[in-house]
């Protein structure tokens, strides 16, 4: 069984984000770029699924959109210990076209289930994971918390809108994966960050995909009013001030 | 041409979210002119499908058929999207929580049609058309354009308020063809009883600086006294000390609430992310410094276990508890 990890390269989640071109693009000074909160859990899954022997998975490989400026979170995943990475090159403009490439990666190595996080934290949409399954008119499952794979099947669970379902599907398929799937990010050992260096990540280039939506400007979220202190020895007027001003309680 | 809205309804009956989703799409279909039918999956009885003409739906299409009788992300696909095309719709909604945020992206492939997700308001305009949406997990908002025919909106919870608007909604049943289901609904655990977070107007939340699971006794009774749901910081749920369904933040629930109550919380930017959309932020933190108290707009200086019975005792003498 192969696995097949998509990763996304987002800012570090601390990074307080400044745009420039009239707000049309990030400024990408001093950022420190990470592999997305989510893609990091699922390469941790997938590797423990490797190790385990009794799942059959051989090997886990990781793709990404992106230009050659990603090398190093790619690099970084190969130090965690994925086994083969794969560069699509092209600096992706939205979901869709980054969905579309990666279908096409797909097509060409063939894997049984490709794990995708649920979210990037840069444009939020939770959309790749799906259109990629659209695309290669395969079964996914969203917002996974849990992937085993028992007797050759994967088992899954995913939350549901107030609770959780147990659910199976036949391979190959995506899962889209949220908080759970793996309690920490696996760190990168020395010996694997030694090997990653010597590891050739394979370049494909893109398809012509049209971008179907465009971002036209980014705005700063609306500054809040500020905040109003209540003495610590009288909380009961923070509950009159909430009665009066929000009218919520 | 139409704006179609996607409810979901749980045991057959529609949340207040479903609601919103109509209120909002009727509102968006009266920005292009026409107007705002409903397709609804499953079993759901004449009454219930009737409540969405309260919310401007003009015509509501229900679709029962065995294929889908559980989610399966691509057999909803298809049948959302066969209703699409029999209507010749131009904007599909659907609510941005875990069942919408895995069909909607499998509609934007199937029917080719931009996708804007995570909205949180009406589009800034309709030509082009130009949806505001969440961004950098909260630190920036976007304005997208959706460049194609049909586009495809996701609406973020708790973003826009009911319209109640009566309309004498004309109910039509359709088959459509669904491919066979391929995941498989084994075993269903539904959490009951509890409000759930994502759907609660005020959120009681604790941080590691609640010290003990032992202390949680007032952060519920308080968020039980408010109607609200409880909720908590990602420490404190990988500790173990509350359940991983109330961890809010970045990697945890994105909610937007009315009001929310951080006591014993930082107020780290990746916890940020999960409620900076809410309307009014409590702090009760000992550290002035806190981060916490610069995105909230009420706070108290102090000790979370002096002042939190405080709090529940102040509630409980104006609701005459
Ligand atoms: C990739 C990534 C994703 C993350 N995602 C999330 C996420 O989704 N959600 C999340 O919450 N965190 C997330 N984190 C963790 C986040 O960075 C913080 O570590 C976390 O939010 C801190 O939780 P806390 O405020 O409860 O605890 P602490 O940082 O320990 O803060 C406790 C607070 O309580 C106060 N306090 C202590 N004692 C008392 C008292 N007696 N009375 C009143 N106040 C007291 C302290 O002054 C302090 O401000 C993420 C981190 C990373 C790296």
């Amino acid at each position: 069984m192969k696995i097949l990890v998509c990763i996304s390269n987002v800012p570090d989640t601390t990074t307080k984000v400044k745009f420039v071109d009239g707000n049309t693009k990030l400024d990408v000074n001093g950022i420190q770029w990470v592999i997305n909160p989510w893609d990091e859990l699922s390469l941790t899954r997938a590797l423990e699924l490797k190790d385990d022997a009794s799942t059959g998975v051989k090997s886990v490989t990781v793709a990404h959109v992106g230009l050659a400026t990603s090398e190093p979170t790619i690099r970084k995943a190969l130090a965690i210990g994925a086994d083969e990475a794969i560069r699509v090159n092209a600096d992706p403009t939205d979901a869709y076209n980054v969905a579309a490439q990666l279908a096409e990666v797909v097509k060409k190595e063939q894997f049984d289930i490709i794990m995708c996080g649920i979210e990037s934290s840069d444009f939020n949409s939770s959309a790749v994971g799906s259109m990629l399954a659209e695309f290669l008119g395969m079964p996914s499952v969203s917002a996974v918390s849990s992937l085993k794979i028992e007797n050759g099947a994967a088992v899954i669970t995913r939350e549901i809108d107030g609770g959780k379902e147990i659910v199976t599907v036949p391979a190959p398929f995506v899962s889209i994966v949220q908080k759970g799937i793996a309690k920490e990010p696996r760190i990168a050992a020395m010996r694997g960050i030694m090997m990653a260096r010597t590891k050739v990540i394979k370049l494909y280039e893109p398809v012509a995909i049209d971008a179907l939506t465009e971002t036209a400007k980014f705005e700063m979220p609306v500054p809040r009013a500020a905040c109003k202190f209540v003495d610590a020895e009288n909380p009961k007027q923070l509950i009159e001030l909430l009665q009066a001003e929000t009218k919520l309680i | 041409m139409s704006v179609l809205v996607y409810t979901e309804n749980w045991d057959g009956k529609f949340k207040k979210s479903s609601f919103e989703l109509v209120s909002y799409a009727s509102k968006v279909a009266e920005m292009m002119g026409t107007s705002a039918v409903a397709v609804s999956i499953g079993n759901v009885d004449e009454a219930e499908l009737k409540q969405l003409g309260n919310y401007g739906a003009q015509k509501v299409i229900s679709v029962n058929q065995d294929n889908l009788k559980t989610l399966d992300s691509q057999a909803y696909t298809s049948a959302i999207a066969s209703v699409a095309e029999k209507i010749g719709a131009k904007v599909i909604v659907v609510a941005n929580n875990n069942s919408g945020k895995s069909i909607a992206p499998r509609l934007s492939v199937k029917l080719k049609a931009a996708l804007g997700a995570g909205v949180s308001k009406l589009p800034i305009s309709t030509s082009p058309f130009t949806v505001y949406k969440r961004a950098f997990s909260g630190g920036a908002y976007a304005d997208v354009v959706l460049k194609t025919d049909v586009k495809i909106i996701t609406l973020a919870q708790n973003s826009f308020d009911l319209i109640e608007t009566a309309n004498n909604v004309a109910i039509e049943k359709m088959d459509v063809n669904v491919d066979a289901p391929r995941t498989q609904v084994k075993e269903v655990q539904k959490q009951s009883g509890k409000l759930l977070l994502t759907d609660a107007e005020i959120v009681v939340s604790g941080g590691r600086g609640m010290k003990s699971p032992d202390n949680w006794a007032p952060i519920v009774e308080l968020a039980n006294l408010l109607g609200g749901a409880t909720a908590c910081s990602r420490p404190v749920s990988d500790e173990g000390w509350r359940p991983h369904d109330e961890h809010t933040g970045q990697t945890g629930k994105i909610i937007a609430p009315n009001l929310y109550f951080a006591v014993g919380i930082s107020g780290a930017t990746q916890h940020i992310a999960g409620v900076s959309s809410s309307k009014y932020i409590v702090a009760i933190n000992n550290d002035k410094g806190a981060p916490i108290f610069e995105v909230a707009q009420y706070g108290i200086v102090g000790d979370a276990q002096k002042v939190l019975p405080q709090l529940v005792a102040a509630v409980k003498e104006i609701k005459g508890k």
